[in-house]
C-alpha cells in the first residue's frame, strides 16, 4: 500500500526536528508537516529548474543565428544558386570556425525559388516567419529580387541582395527599404566603364556601326540602354543601326544571326548571360558573325562562359564578372583556389558577389554586437570591409542608397586561356561615381 | 515593325537565301520533336509533357557519347537510341497505368518525370550549362549560295533531318508496323480484336517518338549549350507546332514546323518585336478557323 504523500515526505527530512515537535505538540507537528511539504516543493522546483534552466541559458547563447537563403536551385539558372550559395558557405564555414558571433554560429538556410519571383517571395516570408531566419542572404535573379524586397520591407527584416545587378532596385528611392542591400555589382556601374572602354576601343578601329543582341527582359534592355548612352556620350560618331531581342532561354538564334548580319554592322554589343551567351557564340561562330566584327559582350569573362563556349572568336571584348586574375592580387588568388579546391569547380560572378554579402552581414553584427535587424542595418550603411573583390583592397556599402561601391570593375580584350584577360583596363571610380551621379539625376533619382 | 526592311530582304537574294535557309533549318529541328510528340497524341490520344525532357535527354546522352567517342554520328545515334530505351521504360512502367484516365493525372505522371530528369541530369552531368562544340568536320566557313550565308553544319542537319523524316514517311506509311501504328490510331479496340498486341504498339510508338527526340536533341548539341531545364522551351514550341499542323498529324507537324521557321526567319527582319506575338496569334486562328489543325482530321 502506498503510503500518504506527506509521510513519504517526512521520511526524506532529517528525523531530529519533525519527531521532537510532534511527540511535544500534535499541532505543531501538522504545521511542520505542512511547512516540510512547502519546503520539499520549493526545494524540488528550485532543483528542478536549475537543471532545466542551465542548459537553457547555454542553448540561447549557441543558439544558431539563422540566415535565410532564397535562390534558384532548379531549372535553367539552377547555377547562380550552387555557385552562390558554395559562396555563402565558404564565409560560414569560416566565421563558425572563428567562434561565431559570442559562440553563436550561423546557420544557412537555403531554399529553391525555381526562380519564379512569387515562389521567391513565398520562400522568403516562410524563412522568416516560419523556420525562425533572422537575416536574409537573397542570392535571386532580379525578377525575384524585387519580390523578396516587398517581403523585407513588409517583415522589416535585414536583407542582403547579393545576385540582382539592376540598377533601380537601389538607385530608385520609391523603392527604398531601409533594411535592405545590395552587395552585387550594379549594371550602371558596368555600363559606364563599358561605355567609356568600348568607346575607346570604337575610336581606335573606327567602328561607327552598332547593333546590339540582347535578352528580351528587364535586365537585358535596362542593361543595354545604359550601355549604348554611355558608348555615345564618349564617342559622338557612334551610330545604333539596330537592336534585336531575343527571348530569355531562347533554343535557337539563327534568325537572330541572319538579322544581325543583314544589318552590316561593324561592332556589337550583347548583355546575353550564362548558357544563352554560350548558344549564341557557337550559333554565330558557324555564320562567321564574328569574322570582322568586334564583339562586345559585357557578361562572358565568366568561367561558366569561358570554358563552354569551345571556340572563342579574336574580336572579342567583355567585362569582368570574375576572374582568378583580376583583381591580380595574392587575395584574390587565394580566394579562388580555395573555392575551386573546395567545390572542384572555378568560381563565378555570383559567387564573389555573395561572398561579399555574406562578409559584410558578419562584419555588421560583430560591429553592432547583435543580429538585430534595424541595429544591423545602422552598422552597414557606409560600412567598409577589406575584401579580395575590391579595387584597392576593400568595398564599401554606400550609406545613401545600400549598395556597394569600389568593387574591381574593368572591361578588356579576352583570351581563350587563363588569365583570358591579359590586359584588363580598370574603370576609375572617380568617373563611375560622377556619371552615375548625374544619371541618377536625370531619372529624378537624386 | 520595319515593313520596308522585310520588303528590302525580299528583293534581294542573298537575303532571301539567307533567311530562307534559316527559316528551313529552325523548322527542321522543331519538326523532329514535334513529330514525336504528335505521333503519341495520333497514337496514344496522350500528350507526352515529357517530351522536351527527352529531348534534353538526348542531347546529354550525345554529350557523354561525344566525349568518348569524339564521333559524332556516334553519338547521335546514342542519343536517339538512349532515349528511345528510356521513351520505352517511361511507358511501361508509368505512362501505361494512365492510360484512359483523367488527363491531370497523365499531367502529373509527365511532370514529376520533368523534375526528375532535371534533377537526375543535374546529379550526372552538373547544374552548370555545357556544350558539346563543333565537330572538326563542320568547322569550316559557311558557303556562299546566291549571295546568301548558310553554314555547312545547317546544311547537313537540314539532310538530316529530310533523311528522318523520309524514313519515318516510309515506315509509316509503307510497312507493316506503319499500318499497325496507324490501324490503332484510327481504332485501337478493331486493331486488337484483329489479334494485334497493341500494348506492344503503344510502347513501340514511344520509342520512335523518344527515338526522335533524342535524335532532335543530338543533331542540335553542337550548337545549342545544355542546361538542365532545357526541354522546356522546345516543348512549347512543339505544341503550336502541333496545334498549328494538326494534333496527330506528322505531315502536319512538318508544316507547322517549316510555317513557324519561316514566320521566325522573315519576321525578324520585318516585325522583329512581334515574332512570338504572330505565331501565337496564328495558332488562335487556326484554333477558331480549323480546330483540328491544317492538315488535322476533323473528329467524327
Amino acid at each position: 500500500m502506498l503510503k500518504p504523500i506527506h509521510d513519504q515526505g517526512d521520511a526524506l527530512l532529517p528525523t531530529s526536528t519533525a519527531s521532537l515537535s510532534a511527540s511535544l505538540n500534535p499541532q505543531a507537528a501538522t504545521r511542520a508537516r505542512s511547512t516540510r511539504r512547502k519546503l520539499l516543493k520549493l526545494s524540488a522546483s528550485v532543483i528542478g529548474a536549475s537543471s532545466l534552466a542551465a542548459p537553457f541559458v547555454s542553448r540561447a547563447q549557441n543558439k544558431p543565428i539563422k540566415i535565410g537563403m532564397p535562390t534558384i536551385l532548379s531549372g535553367r539558372v539552377a547555377m547562380l544558386g550552387i555557385s552562390s550559395s558554395n559562396a555563402a558557405k565558404m564565409e560560414v564555414e569560416k566565421f563558425n570556425a572563428a567562434g561565431g558571433l559570442n559562440g553563436r554560429p550561423i546557420e544557412l538556410v537555403i531554399r529553391d525559388s525555381k526562380g519564379q519571383p512569387q515562389e521567391a517571395a513565398r520562400v522568403a516570408r516562410e524563412l522568416v516567419t516560419a523556420d525562425g531566419c533572422e537575416l536574409l542572404l537573397d542570392a535571386e535573379a532580379s525578377s525575384g529580387a524585387f519580390a523578396v524586397h516587398e517581403v523585407a520591407r513588409d517583415l522589416g527584416v535585414l536583407v542582403m541582395h547579393t545576385n540582382s545587378e539592376t540598377s533601380a532596385l537601389t538607385a530608385d528611392p520609391k523603392l527604398r527599404v531601409p533594411t535592405a542591400f545590395r552587395s552585387a555589382r550594379q549594371g550602371i556601374h558596368d555600363a559606364v566603364v563599358g561605355g567609356a572602354y568600348a568607346a575607346q576601343v570604337a575610336k581606335e578601329k573606327g567602328l561607327r556601326r552598332w547593333m546590339s543582341v540582347s535578352p528580351d527582359y528587364a535586365y537585358g534592355r535596362d542593361t543595354t540602354a545604359e550601355f549604348l548612352e554611355y558608348l555615345k556620350y564618349f564617342n559622338k560618331d557612334i551610330e545604333v543601326t539596330g537592336q534585336v531581342w531575343p527571348k530569355l532561354f531562347q533554343a535557337d538564334y539563327s534568325e537572330i544571326i541572319t538579322r544581325l548580319l543583314q544589318g552590316k554592322p561593324q561592332a556589337i554589343y550583347s548583355a546575353l548571360w550564362g548558357g544563352d551567351l554560350t548558344s549564341f557564340m557557337d550559333q554565330a561562330n558557324i555564320y562567321a558573325l564574328f569574322k570582322d566584327r568586334q564583339f562586345f559582350a559585357v557578361n562572358m569573362a565568366d568561367y561558366a562562359v569561358l570554358t563552354a563556349v569551345k571556340s572563342v572568336p579574336a574580336n572579342l571584348h567583355s567585362g569582368n564578372r570574375y576572374l582568378r586574375s583580376f583583381p591580380n592580387t595574392a587575395a584574390n588568388h587565394q580566394w579562388s583556389d580555395a573555392y575551386a579546391a573546395k567545390f572542384k569547380e572555378l568560381p563565378l560572378n555570383w559567387s564573389w558577389e555573395n561572398a561579399v554579402g555574406m562578409q559584410l552581414l558578419i562584419a555588421a553584427m560583430r560591429k553592432a554586437n547583435s543580429t538585430d535587424s534595424k541595429k544591423m542595418a545602422e552598422v552597414l550603411r557606409g560600412l567598409s570591409i577589406d575584401s579580395p573583390f575590391g579595387a584597392e583592397g576593400k568595398i564599401t556599402m554606400r550609406a545613401e542608397d545600400h549598395t556597394v561601391i569600389n568593387y574591381a570593375v574593368g572591361w578588356g580584350a579576352l583570351a581563350t586561356k587563363e588569365p583570358y584577360m591579359a590586359n584588363p583596363v580598370a574603370g576609375s571610380w572617380k568617373q563611375i561615381l560622377e556619371l552615375e551621379a548625374a544619371w541618377k539625376k536625370s531619372k529624378g533619382w537624386a | 515593325m520595319d515593313i520596308n526592311a522585310l520588303f528590302e530582304c525580299l528583293a534581294s537574294a542573298s537575303c532571301v537565301v539567307t533567311q530562307a535557309s534559316t527559316g528551313l533549318i529552325v523548322g527542321a529541328l522543331l519538326f523532329l520533336v514535334a513529330a514525336g510528340l504528335t505521333l503519341i497524341f495520333g497514337v496514344l490520344k496522350v500528350i507526352n509533357f515529357a517530351h522536351g525532357s527527352f529531348y534534353m535527354l538526348g542531347a546529354y546522352v550525345a554529350l557523354t557519347a561525344y566525349r568518348t567517342t569524339e564521333s559524332y554520328l556516334i553519338a547521335t545515334l546514342a542519343a536517339g537510341l538512349g532515349v528511345a530505351f528510356f521513351a520505352v521504360v517511361f511507358e511501361r512502367f508509368f505512362m501505361r497505368k494512365v492510360y484512359g484516365t483523367d488527363v491531370l493525372m497523365q499531367l502529373l505522371v509527365c511532370y514529376a518525370f520533368i523534375l526528375i530528369l532535371d534533377d537526375a541530369v543535374k546529379i550526372i552531368w552538373g547544374a552548370e550549362f555545357q556544350s558539346l562544340g563543333m565537330p572538326e568536320a563542320f568547322q569550316r566557313p559557311p558557303l556562299m549560295i546566291g549571295g546568301g550565308i548558310i553554314p555547312v553544319f545547317y546544311l547537313y542537319l537540314m539532310l538530316a533531318a529530310a533523311l528522318i523524316a523520309a524514313l519515318l514517311w516510309f515506315v509509316l506509311t509503307k510497312t507493316r508496323l506503319g499500318k499497325v501504328v496507324r490501324a490503332a490510331a484510327h481504332n485501337p479496340t478493331m486493331t486488337s480484336l484483329l489479334g494485334i498486341n497493341t500494348s506492344l504498339v503503344y510502347a513501340a510508338v514511344f520509342a520512335l517518338g523518344g527515338l526522335l527526340a533524342g535524335l532532335a536533341g543530338g543533331l542540335a548539341a553542337p550548337v545549342r549549350s545544355m542546361s538542365p531545364g532545357m526541354g522546356f522551351s522546345i516543348l512549347i514550341e512543339s505544341f503550336i507546332v502541333t496545334v498549328i499542323g494538326g494534333m496527330g498529324s506528322v505531315s502536319g507537324a512538318l508544316l507547322g514546323a517549316l510555317l513557324i521557321g519561316m514566320l521566325r526567319s522573315f519576321g525578324s527582319i520585318g516585325f522583329p518585336l512581334f515574332v512570338e506575338g504572330i505565331m501565337f496569334l496564328g495558332m488562335g486562328l487556326v484554333l477558331i478557323l480549323k480546330p483540328s489543325g491544317l492538315l488535322g482530321k476533323e473528329p467524327r
